[in-house]
Order: structure tokens, then C-alpha cells, then sequence
């Protein structure tokens, strides 16, 4: 360990990073800049978008959101949105906690078969069933319901969602469950008060991949919802054209409420999210 | 790596009975409460997801082979027409293998650009202290966009009136054209997905003995060959997988396409997830897009066993 830390410190006197941090710099750039030209375009006209596409806005037109936020008719898809996340996320958290618990501690017979089951079905292409799927959807009367796009949601995510948690809860120490069972709780009580206290933050972690993932979906809810009155967030995109072309003002400005609350979870959570993305990896 | 959490299945704790290692007491009460205890309880945890699981994927996934040798419309009955569905697909329909051919022009960009740009991202980032965590925040910020807001993004900066081209004085629709929109939204894509990858690589690469680098530094080596020697075969596992599963990604893609162009212009961005959808909510031809689902499961089955067929031919993958 102490031969370790003097390499470190050798290292850091010999080698400049001033290379490191041009070529960092200009990749930052890359990637916010984009994001930061939406936000600012945001709150430029159309006129003023034409003749500066690309720099500080002249005028503030705070009027742009209002404006998106009608014709985008966010009110509706927002809240269709949050009932997609939250039902998904409550739901996927209970039955994938219980799931995780079960593998994690309870050894159940075929547990090993449960784990490949759920990491080939991770991988199967989501094109084999989509099709089925929907004209199973139908004759069940799950199109353009809340539960129909919820319970798909669910299952998508289940698998990742089961592996995170497992590996959350296989490494918490035994012996408080047990010290918990020695006191008399029963099953419902060792979940409730002892994992979950303890393993929040897997749960945190995994709520809030889910739920980015729900949010953010596009190519499911697109095939299962018809009815305007379901669509989720990411439809309102498609309301700012007309046979003229796209209004840009407002395409920005609904772009930039679609992402705030995304922004601002991401940014005081960051850890988690990059964590949890990062161990599920089943998302393109 | 992405898979670690799934690749090792033992639990933690053995079922009592069996760390004992000597059967337990033949009484009724006993056995009726280990199969409560062992069997049952443990099941009823995992049998609401598991029910539900197979319920959306694999019932569905079971339906879909069956219909991909009908010729089922999505409404009434099918016919069973065996294999008649995959001779039109690989011997008459021609744009079944044109939008083949698109995936595979997708997938060679994806298994080179968000590399080099991963590969090179956490390479100096691994080296760097001071920042790092703002650095790495702000490349990764891309992934957590809605596909549909980079789309957006990308639709305004590809804007032949206003847009980047028109900075260096090209004035065409990079989405407009048919030689160029492929390529115009794999960029788009690249954008949102190569600071994945690059996270994915910088953890493997804080995994690599530093001790290897001094050697590296002793031996005389520069930063390309440190790289080369050292960097890239520290983190080759991690690359392949994610080579492997961006491979079979490259034949499931959808959203970016679909909002971008839809297809067009002229069908020259229609790929098979494209095509797909049209087959099977457009063109009312539901047996026929269940066999096209088929072919990239088969696709993806095949990419799969190359990488095994490698590593049993000794290539440490």
C-alpha cells in the first residue's frame, strides 16, 4: 500500500496533464455544448433563432415556455408521464425487492436457474415479442391504459432491476436479520425494518435508473398508446410542427422542460445514476 | 463490469439443512416447516415478477415463432405457411435486405466511433486528478438524455439554413439526403452513447496495476505505446463485451431513426426495426414482422456464439 502511494507521488511529479486537460476541455464542449445551446435557444424567437442560431439570446422570451407548454399540451403528458414513472418504479421496487431478497437470503431451490433465466431474457431482442405482444395487448384491452404501458415497463426493467438489488443486499451482514429474528420479527418485519433501512440506497439507485429509463421512453409507448389522452412526455415533441415546418422556440423550450427535472435529479444524484446505468448496461 | 452483479449466483448463505450436512429428525411438523420455509416462502417472493416477466416477454416471445411461419395479419386467423415467410425475406424482398445491409452499416459505425471516442476520453481522464469527477459528470450528462431531446438537439444543429453545416458553408439537409442521413443520426446517437462507454472503461481502467505503468514509464515507453501496451489490454474484456453487445444492439435500433427521418429520405435510413413496425402496424402483415424478429434474435444468437466460438479458440476474450 505504501509502495503504491510513493509510485503515485512519483508519477504525479514526472508526468504534466496539461495535454489531459486541453483534450478533456474540448470534449466537454462537445458534449454540453449542445445542451447548453438548447437552454439558451430556448428563450429566443423564432425570428431572432434565424438571424443568430447560435449565440446569446438578445431578448429574453420567457413566453416561449408558456407558449410550449399549451400547445405541447404538457399538462396532459406530464402527468400521464408521472403516473407511467411512478406506478413502474413503486411496483418494479416492491416485486423486484422481494425477488432480490428471495435470491439474496432465501437460497431458494432453482435460484441459480432464476438468475440465467433473467439474464438470457435480458438479452432477448425486444423485436421477437414487441409484435405478439401488442395483438396480446389488444385482445386484452391493455392498449392505451395506464397499467397495459406499466406492466411492460415492469417487466423490462425487472431483470436489471433484480441483479442490482441482489447484489445490494447479498452485501449487507447477515447477522442484524438474524439478531432481528432472534427478537421475535417475523418475515414481513426482518423486510421492512431491517433490509430496506439498510439497502436504500440500492433501491434509490435502482428507482432512479427506472424511472429515467420510464420517462424517457419512446419506442414502447409509441406502439401501445393511440389515444392522445395517454401519451406520455416524450409525444409532445411531435405537437410543435404544422405544415409550415417546426417551430423551433417552442420545440427548444418543451425540449428544455422535458429535461429539467431530469437535469436537476442527475446532477444532485450523479453518483447513483452513473452507478446504476452503469451496472444495468441494457440500454442503448 | 456491466454483468459482474449477474455472473455470480451462489448465494450467501446455504439452506440450513444442507450446511449441516446430516438430514434432520424425520418429524411431520419439521418437514412441513422446511418445505414452508425452504421451498415455498422463498418461490412466493419470486413468482409475481417471474409470472410477469413471462407473461410480457417470454409468452409473447414463444407466440412470435410460432406466428413467424403464418401469415397472420394481426387480426382473425393464421395460416401456417412454414418457412415461406424467411424465403421471401432472404430470396424477394429486396428492401428486407437492404435495410440488412443498413444495420450492418450502423453497426460497423458503432463498433468504431463511440470506441474511439471512449477509449480516448478515458484514457485521459484516467490520468487526471484534478476534475476528474466534474470531467466525468459533464461526458456522461449526454446518456441521461431522452432520446427524443437528442434527436431534437441534433435535428436543430443539422439545420441546413441555420444549423452547424452552414458554418463551414454547406448548405444541404445532412438528414435530407439519402448518402448522408444514416450517417447524420448514427453521429446523433454517438453523441448520447459514448460517455457510457467511456465510464464503463474508466472503471476498468482504475482496476489496472499502477505498478504496470512505471514499468511502462522505466521501460521508455510514450503515451501512445503506454496505451497500446499497458491501457488497452488492462481493459480488453470490458471492451469486448461491450463490443459484443453493441453488435446486437446495431440490429435492434429504433427511436433515433424513427423520429429523425421516419425511414426516409426515399427509404434509404429504413432498418430492420424500421421495417419491422411498418410490417406490423402500417402493412397489416403481423406474421411476416414476427419472422423479421425472429431473423435478429437469430443475428444476435449468432453474434453470441462467435464471441464463445473465440474464446474456446484460445483468444482471450
Amino acid at each position: 500500500m505504501i509502495a503504491k502511494r510513493e509510485f503515485f507521488l512519483f508519477r504525479k511529479q514526472r508526468e504534466s496533464t496539461a495535454f489531459n486537460h486541453i483534450f478533456l476541455s474540448i470534449l466537454v464542449v462537445f458534449s454540453l455544448g449542445p445542451v447548453v445551446l438548447l437552454a439558451v435557444n430556448s428563450f429566443k424567437s423564432n425570428a431572432e433563432m434565424g438571424l443568430n442560431p447560435l449565440g446569446l439570446p438578445r431578448e429574453m422570451r420567457f413566453d416561449n415556455f408558456g407558449r410550449a407548454w399549451e400547445q405541447g399540451e404538457f399538462a396532459r403528458t406530464f402527468k400521464n408521464s408521472i403516473i407511467y414513472v411512478v406506478g413502474t418504479v413503486a411496483v418494479a421496487l416492491v416485486l423486484c425487492g422481494l425477488a432480490a431478497y428471495s435470491l439474496a437470503r432465501k437460497n431458494p431451490p432453482g435460484g441459480n436457474f432464476v438468475m440465467i433465466y433473467l439474464l438470457v431474457a435480458s438479452t432477448v431482442p425486444i423485436w421477437l415479442y414487441l409484435v405478439p405482444l401488442f395483438f396480446l395487448w389488444r385482445s386484452l384491452g391493455f392498449l392505451n391504459t395506464y397499467h397495459g404501458l406499466i406492466l411492460i415497463y415492469i417487466a423490462l426493467n425487472a431483470p436489471f432491476s433484480i441483479f442490482l438489488l441482489r447484489s445490494y443486499l447479498i452485501g449487507l451482514p447477515v447477522e442484524l436479520e438474524d439478531a432481528a429474528r432472534v427478537d421475535g420479527a417475523n418475515e414481513l418485519q426482518v423486510l421492512l425494518k431491517v433490509i430496506v433501512p439498510l439497502a436504500w440506497p440500492g433501491f434509490l439507485t435502482v428507482g432512479l435508473v427506472v424511472g429515467l429509463g420510464v420517462w424517457s421512453e419512446f419506442q414502447v409507448a409509441v406502439i401501445f398508446t393511440h389515444n392522445p389522452e395517454m401519451f406520455p412526455v416524450t409525444t409532445s415533441y411531435f405537437k410543435f410542427t404544422d405544415r409550415f415546418g417546426r417551430d423551433w422556440a417552442l420545440t427548444n423550450a418543451g425540449a428544455f422542460m422535458m429535461i429539467a427535472p431530469v437535469l436537476v435529479l442527475f446532477l444532485a444524484l450523479q453518483r447513483r445514476f452513473v452507478e446504476g446505468l452503469t451496472q444495468g448496461g441494457v440500454k442503448f | 463490469m456491466a454483468r459482474d452483479t449477474a455472473t455470480s449466483l451462489d448465494g450467501r448463505r446455504a439452506a440450513p439443512a444442507r450446511a449441516l450436512g446430516r438430514k434432520p429428525k424425520p418429524r411431520r411438523t419439521w418437514t412441513r416447516y422446511r418445505l414452508m420455509r425452504y421451498y415455498v416462502v422463498p418461490w412466493l417472493f419470486l413468482i409475481p415478477i417471474l409470472g410477469l416477466h413471462a407473461f410480457v416477454v417470454v409468452f409473447p416471445a414463444i407466440q412470435g415463432v410460432y406466428y413467424s411461419f403464418t401469415d397472420w395479419s394481426g387480426i382473425g386467423e393464421a395460416e401456417f405457411i412454414g418457412l415461406r415467410n424467411f424465403e421471401e425475406m432472404f430470396f424477394e424482398d429486396q428492401s428486407y435486405i437492404d435495410a440488412l445491409a443498413r444495420n450492418v452499416k450502423w453497426m460497423i459505425f458503432f463498433i468504431t466511433v463511440p470506441f474511439a471516442f471512449a477509449l480516448f476520453g478515458s484514457s485521459l481522464l484516467a490520468k487526471v486528478k484534478r476534475g476528474a469527477m466534474f470531467y466525468r459528470t459533464a461526458l456522461f450528462m449526454p446518456f441521461i438524455l431522452p432520446s427524443i431531446v437528442t434527436a431534437t438537439i441534433w435535428r436543430y444543429l443539422y439545420n441546413p439554413r441555420f444549423g452547424l453545416p452552414t458554418l463551414v458553408g454547406y448548405d444541404k439537409a445532412l438528414l435530407g439526403q439519402s448518402d448522408t442521413a444514416l450517417w447524420a443520426i448514427a453521429f446523433a446517437d454517438n453523441w448520447h452513447f459514448w460517455g457510457f462507454l467511456m465510464v464503463l472503461f474508466l472503471t476498468a481502467m482504475q482496476g489496472i496495476d499502477p505498478v504496470l505503468y512505471d514499468a511502462a514509464k522505466v521501460d521508455g515507453a510514450n503515451r501512445w505505446q503506454e496505451f497500446w501496451h499497458v491501457t488497452l489490454p488492462g481493459i480488453r474484456p470490458v471492451v469486448l463485451f461491450m463490443m459484443m453487445m453493441v453488435m446486437i444492439w446495431a440490429f435492434l435500433v429504433f427511436d433515433y431513426i424513427f423520429i429523425l427521418t421516419g425511414g426516409g429520405p426515399a427509404g434509404a435510413t429504413e432498418v430492420l426495426g424500421i421495417d419491422i413496425y411498418k410490417n406490423a402496424f402500417q402493412r397489416f402483415e403481423a406474421g411476416y414482422a414476427a419472422a423479421q424478429g425472429m431473423t435478429i434474435c437469430l443475428f444476435a444468437g449468432l453474434i453470441v456464439s462467435a464471441f464463445a466460438f473465440l474464446r474456446n479458440r484460445g483468444w482471450d476474450i
